[in-house]
């Protein structure tokens, strides 16, 4: 036996130097973004014969549909076939779990629009003009829409849970100082850029390969193989890149990648399934909107004694990830202060609309918003600066147990982070500023905010915490990566190639960045909860670690020195003076029969979270952030304009600062959208009626103003992340709280020492009614 | 009569001689061409991400404009040169807007940058220097981005579009003016048969006879409302005649106290006289959709299709505007408010079609005033339109009011009441307001609807007059979140 055999345990080599990561690099397909030739699935080539879908929708939102007259479907011009329920080979299920979503509705209709028939034709425009000429005989019930509707309905998607901390009811009664309110809380449609689309191609013996535009493709091959009637591994799905996620297409992409997976089992032919832009508004689910209901009790100056509240939420017609999402709704009520009693609790409520579903904040930024929203109410009941009320109550030592009873380990990087924005931002000096304009402008209210971030890093079930990666080094020393992660442009694969790339000593572009694919990594997790670096990042680099290792013995034996002294960098391998190149080495492994391939798994520790018992530790850290946002309004008309934002955000030692930067920065705007112009409109019948960027509306450039500063926050992880880095995909989001806040504070300057009450989306309407209000008070 | 469409691609000439009407071009780019840079991101011109750029020959220059190929009809682009994000790049180098987009991170899911790139290219291409950030803004407002939240294509956008407009375009072919000279041949153009055509005259008589021959034709001007028919409703329209290549019908003509709009200009060639005649034109111009929008959309077409909102119209109406209209060899004229019978019922026959409309500008003791609401502030319609024409004699009394609403009735509509209780009025006295404002409620009953609700839109509708009256009367604060821009040197207040 050699020094090298593989039964050995392999010696370590030292550890690596750190060239690629925490450089600000370009996205790895920059290049290709600007020229037009990154391909989106709809970008793909298409094998003759393939046939595109449509979908077949229902023209009620609850009831049955009693008969469904195809003939003038089959008889279209173009129609190869036209599929409905009981054409489906496998189970009529889409659900993640639960078994609550049919992938054609068979009788009873849940929600307006709901799937109801397929159609595949020769050409895209065929099967969406046959898509519509079914006849429908139906009988319609008074569809439960909105969250006033469902409480007096009743129907809940999952049961209600709740936590509570000490005694609230006796600590609110206690409290100096009550406050009691309700909020209004919007939805938000992701909007992402690239809608839904999937397309299936048939292989032999009843395989399906998907291209799936997914932020989940394990689950999307494990709905496909359910739908389709077949084992896991006939099926194969495949995503390079999204042109946007964003948590809708986390469980929301499978349904489509189940149509076109089912149409190509039937008809033997490819199918692509690729919904127009009104029809993804119309069938796929939103950021919850919420009726969240509080009673608060505080001190004379401000400080929380005791929180009662309840978040009744709109979760659609099915379970959906509703379960999760209110939780996370739950584990931020907090936000960043310290509340020594508390009740809180929520209802997932059923309604005749879409499964509302996963977006960036995952129900933590209506948690937040709510608190937030509490700390401005107590500012203005005391007369104090809202700043420093939110200070007063940031969790401290002495005060660190959450409502869910973890222990918040690394508040001290709060407070310094506030302060620093507070100073940075000339927070002061602008609160004087806005009230001396504010005292001479009677149509023109300027207000301002500061508020802090504090989100929960890891996924709240525990066993979504595990991430896998394939690590490839070829004879001529190219590297191929390939793990578990998806891209929607977030920047993660660049993040993981630089943790590798630095593995190897290797220049970026040596290591090649794959599409996620089931076939190489199985059993993965979604890329969600911002956890997407932290989980793939570290399996990648457990994967090369291995190989390195494996390498390092081979370069010390022919260096003539110690595996721990072998060292890679700048693309050679060195041991003492002694070097050679990368690619000289894998070539020599290979001679060798050493083997350079590897998978990398990697589960995060410490998470205990046990939802049943209610104890344990969800999160494994928590990243930090604070923005000042400045807004001015029009009393008379409602209009807002933001003026200037300036943020400070936590993303530990960051492993690429230009993508941070711009997940802060993109982050911020899509939370201000979600706060001021988004709005969701349904009619009494069910229907979505913004349902179009005619309608909907997500910033454009001019809403985001010339003063739009970010800074990151550097302080390493205080937990043993990727190279002490921190996540950084949703808590930006909540950052756009400070413009809420702002607006909020605008309109109470309108009639200043009376509560002023917002909801959000805080459209001009919004705010002209919080302003009627205002007059209307005292 | 031609019978084949042709236009500049990828180099190349082509030549068409059959296609279905309804086709769009970026179904022809991403389905018959295989060109994928120009990406479907909603299908109505909207978001932008299907942006190309259509260089044409226009009085006398090349004239380079981005429109969204998404709801372009193909025949529509005849005598044009197509130009995609693939043109772009030459030799392995990439063209500034390219290289500054990629330098400061300003794509991250890039499914919306081919668009945003060319739009960028269309103001690289023409744009005058320097740029401001206002103008990128306004070049920007027809692209949504989900993922970058636009600060870095605002900083990649001022970085490239420093340098100087470009002598040599670089991009397409080269030889361009020559080779679009040459396409824009002014013969009329007919694809298709009798049954089902696209027809695409360049004389006005042909279209005169083209439409009164075919009265259930669909008139077609930039197809941005048509468009989404086709896109959305998934109309079938067998026969359709655009008007967009009449000469006769893009004339701006302008003297003293008027100025004529042909109904084929687009918003954005009318533009530049509109904002001259006041600033709050200007400003609704510009908040007008997109640049993509404008630079297809016509004044005409806008008006022809009678939106009960119809962001102009009530812009138009206030001022004083004739609209031109003609069936066959017969003209006639009417004010452009009784133009707008109902909801999507305008007085015009079968065949007849708009042909260009006379706006009235204001005269010394003439005050305009202009207010538009909309959720987002550009590149949305409005929830409530309020424009106020105001005549004051010499001692600030009103003389006459002209007030007109979008967005308040099934149609844009003049506030009668309200100017009747207006008359009279000096202009300094807002406790005198209050019967004007009261009859406002007389005047509309506006509807609640995705943008709004009825109250919402009344008391926008009262706080807009009493804005408008109490700037032209001299407000001592300030009135609005975005200034009104400075008075243009060629205009009367």
């Amino acid at each position: 036996m050699s020094e090298t055999s593989l039964d050995e345990t392999p010696q370590e080599a030292a550890p690596a130097l750190l060239e690629v990561v925490h450089q600000p690099l370009p996205h790895d397909s920059a290049l290709r973004h600007v020229q037009g030739n990154a391909p989106y699935i709809d970008d793909i080539l298409e094998p003759e014969g393939t046939l595109h879908l449509a979908i077949g929708m229902a023209p009620i939102a609850a009831g049955e549909i009693l008969s469904m007259d195809l003939s003038a479907v089959r008889q279209a011009p173009g129609i190869v076939a036209v599929l409905t329920a009981e054409d489906i080979r496998g189970r009529n299920d889409v659900s993640p779990a639960l078994g609550d979503e049919p992938m054609l509705a068979a009788r009873e209709i849940s929600f307006h629009g709901q799937p109801v028939f397929l159609v595949a034709a020769t050409s895209r425009k065929a099967a969406r003009v046959a898509s519509r000429l079914a006849r429908f005989e139906t009988r319609a019930e008074a569809p439960v829409v909105t969250v006033t509707d469902a409480r007096q309905a009743g129907g809940t998607v999952l049961p209600d849970y709740a936590w509570q901390r000490g005694d609230a009811d006796a600590a609110l009664a206690e409290a100096p100082h009550r406050l009691e309110g309700e909020l209004e809380i919007g939805g938000q449609e992701h909007f992402y850029l690239e809608g839904q689309i999937a397309f299936a191609i048939p292989g032999e013996d009843g395989d399906m390969f998907v291209h799936s535009s997914t932020q989940h493709p394990s689950e999307v091959q494990h709905i496909v193989a359910r739908v389709m009637g077949r084992a896991d591994h006939a099926v194969t799905v495949e995503c390079r890149r999204m042109g946007g996620g964003f948590g809708g297409k986390e469980s929301q992409a499978s349904h489509w990648a189940a149509l076109a997976a089912f149409a190509a089992q039937v008809t033997g032919r490819p199918c692509k399934l690729r919904l127009d832009r009104d029809d993804d508004f119309a069938l796929t689910g939103k950021r919850h909107d919420f009726l969240s209901a509080y009673a608060v009790g505080f001190d004379d100056e401000g400080r929380l004694q005791a929180l009662d509240i309840r978040h009744d939420a709109r979760c659609g017609y099915s379970a959906d990830l509703s379960l999760g999402v209110i939780d996370r709704t739950m584990f931020h009520t907090d936000n960043a202060y310290f509340i020594p009693a508390s009740r809180i609790a929520s209802r997932r409520l059923k309604t005749n609309t879409v499964s509302n579903t996963a977006f960036r904040g995952f129900g933590g930024p209506q948690g937040m918003l709510a608190i937030e929203a509490i700390m401005d109410g107590i500012a203005r009941r005391l007369g104090r600066d809202a700043l420093d009320v939110r200070k007063d109550n940031l969790y401290r030592p002495g005060h660190l147990v959450t409502p869910y009873g973890m222990e918040v380990f690394d508040h001290a990087t709060m407070l310094p982070l506030i302060e620093t924005l507070e100073a940075s931002s000339r927070y002061r000096e602008r609160r004087r500023e806005v009230a001396a304009f504010n005292a001479h402008s009677p149509i023109l209210k300027r207000g301002l905010a500061l508020t802090p971030v504090k989100f929960g890093i890891s996924f709240t079930l525990k066993h979504l915490n595990q991430a896998g990666a394939l690590v490839h080094v070829y004879s001529d020393g190219s590297v191929m990566l390939n793990h578990g992660g998806t891209e929607m442009g977030q920047g993660l694969f660049v993040k993981v190639a630089q943790v590798v790339a630095d593995e190897f000593g290797l220049p970026l572009d040596r290591v090649k960045i794959t599409a996620t694919n089931t076939a190489k990594v199985p059993n993965t997790g979604p890329t969600a909860a911002s956890s997407g670096s932290d989980l793939n990042a570290m399996a990648a680099r457990i994967a090369a670690r291995t190989i390195r290792d494996r390498m390092a013995g081979e370069a010390a034996r022919r260096l003539g020195d110690r595996p721990d002294r072998v060292q890679f960098r700048h693309g050679r391998v060195f041991a003492g003076e002694a070097s050679m190149s990368f690619a000289e080495l894998a070539k020599a492994c290979v001679l060798e029969r050493i083997a350079l391939s590897s998978t990398g798994y990697y589960r995060t520790p410490g998470i205990t979270w046990d939802r049943t018992t209610k104890t344990g530790r969800p999160f494994f850290y928590f990243a930090y952030g604070a923005a000042c946002s400045e807004v001015l309004i029009d009393t008379t008309t409602g209009e807002m304009r933001l003026e200037a934002v300036d943020i400070l955000h936590d993303c530990g030692r960051s492993l690429n600062p230009a993508i941070d930067i711009g997940q802060i920065e993109g982050g911020f705007v899509q939370g201000l959208g979600w706060l001021t112009t988004e709005e969701l409109v349904f009619d009494r019948e069910g229907r979505l009626r913004t349902h179009a960027p005619s309608t909907y509306k997500i910033p454009v450039a001019s809403d985001v103003p010339a003063h739009f500063r970010v800074d990151l926050w550097h302080e390493d992880n205080r937990e043993d992340s990727i190279y002490r880095s921190k996540a950084v995909g949703e808590p930006p989001v909540m950052l756009a709280i400070s413009v809420f806040s702002a607006i909020a504070d605008a309109i109470h300057a309108v009639k200043p020492g009376h509560p002023t009450q917002l909801r959000a989306p805080a459209t001009p309407e919004a705010i002209l009614d919080a302003i009627d209000r205002q007059w209307s008070q005292g | 009569m031609r019978r084949s469409l042709r236009f500049i691609f990828q180099g190349s000439l082509v030549e068409l001689n059959e296609i279905d009407p309804t086709r769009m071009l970026l179904e022809w780019l991403r389905e018959t061409r295989r060109a994928t840079g120009a990406k479907e991101g909603c299908n109505e011109g909207d978001c932008g991400a299907c942006t190309i750029i259509l260089a044409r020959w226009r009085d006398g220059a090349v004239r380079y404009q981005p429109v969204n190929a998404c709801i372009l009809l193909l025949g529509m682009i005849d005598g044009c040169e197509v130009l995609t994000v693939e043109d772009l790049a030459r030799g392995g180098s990439l063209h500034p807007i390219q290289q500054a987009i990629a330098r400061h991170h300003g794509a991250q899911c890039g499914f919306c940058t081919p668009g945003i790139v060319m739009s960028l290219v269309a103001a690289y291409l023409s744009e005058p220097r320097p740029v401001s950030r206002e103008t990128i803004a306004e070049c920007l407002a027809g692209n949504l981005c989900r993922c970058t939240g636009y600060r870095p294509i605002f900083d990649a956008a001022a970085e490239a579009l420093a340098d100087p407009v470009p002598v040599d375009p670089g991009i397409g072919i080269p030889g361009k003016a020559a080779a679009l000279q040459a396409l824009a041949d002014g013969r009329d153009l007919l694809l298709g048969h009798d049954d089902r055509f696209f027809a695409a005259p360049a004389q006005l008589d042909t279209l005169a006879e083209m439409a009164a021959g075919h009265p259930e034709a669909t008139l077609v001007s930039g197809a941005t409302d048509v468009g989404l028919w086709i896109t959305k409703k998934l109309q079938d329209l067998p026969k359709i005649i655009t008007l967009n290549r009449v000469e006769a019908l893009k004339t701006i003509a302008e003297d003293e106290t008027t100025l004529f709009l042909g109904a084929s200009v687009t918003h954005g060639e009318a533009m530049p006289a509109l904002g001259r005649i006041d600033p709050d034109l200007d400003t609704l111009m510009k908040r007008f959709a997109s640049r993509q929008v404008r630079a297809s959309g016509t004044i005409g077409g806008n008006i022809a299709n009678g939106s009960p909102i119809g962001d102009l119209a009530p812009a138009l109406i206030a001022l004083g505007c004739t609209l031109h209209l003609r069936h066959g060899a017969e003209s006639r004229d009417i004010p452009l408010e009784d133009f707008f019978i109902a909801y999507g019922k305008q007085d015009r026959r079968p065949g007849e079609w708009v042909s260009g409309l006379t706006i009235a500008k204001p005269g010394p003791g003439s005050h305009f005033r202009c207010f538009k609401i909309s959720k987002r502030t550009d590149e949305d319609i409005s929830t409530v339109l309020g424009a106020f024409r105001i005549e004051l004699d010499e001692e600030r009394r009103i003389r006459s009011a002209r007030i007109a609403f979008g967005g308040m009735a099934a149609t844009p509509r003049r506030a009668a009441k309200a100017e009747a209780a207006l008359a009279g009025l000096p202009i300094a006295a807002p406790a005198e307001w209050a019967a004007a404002l009261r009859a406002l409620a007389e005047d509309f009953q506006p509807i609640s609807d995705m943008r709004a609700t009825a109250g919402y839109r009344s008391r926008v509708a009262r706080a807009l007059l009493g804005k408008a009256l109490t700037e032209i009367g001299g407000a001592r604060s300030l009135t609005r979140i975005q200034p009104r821009g400075p008075v243009a040197e060629t205009a009367h207040v």
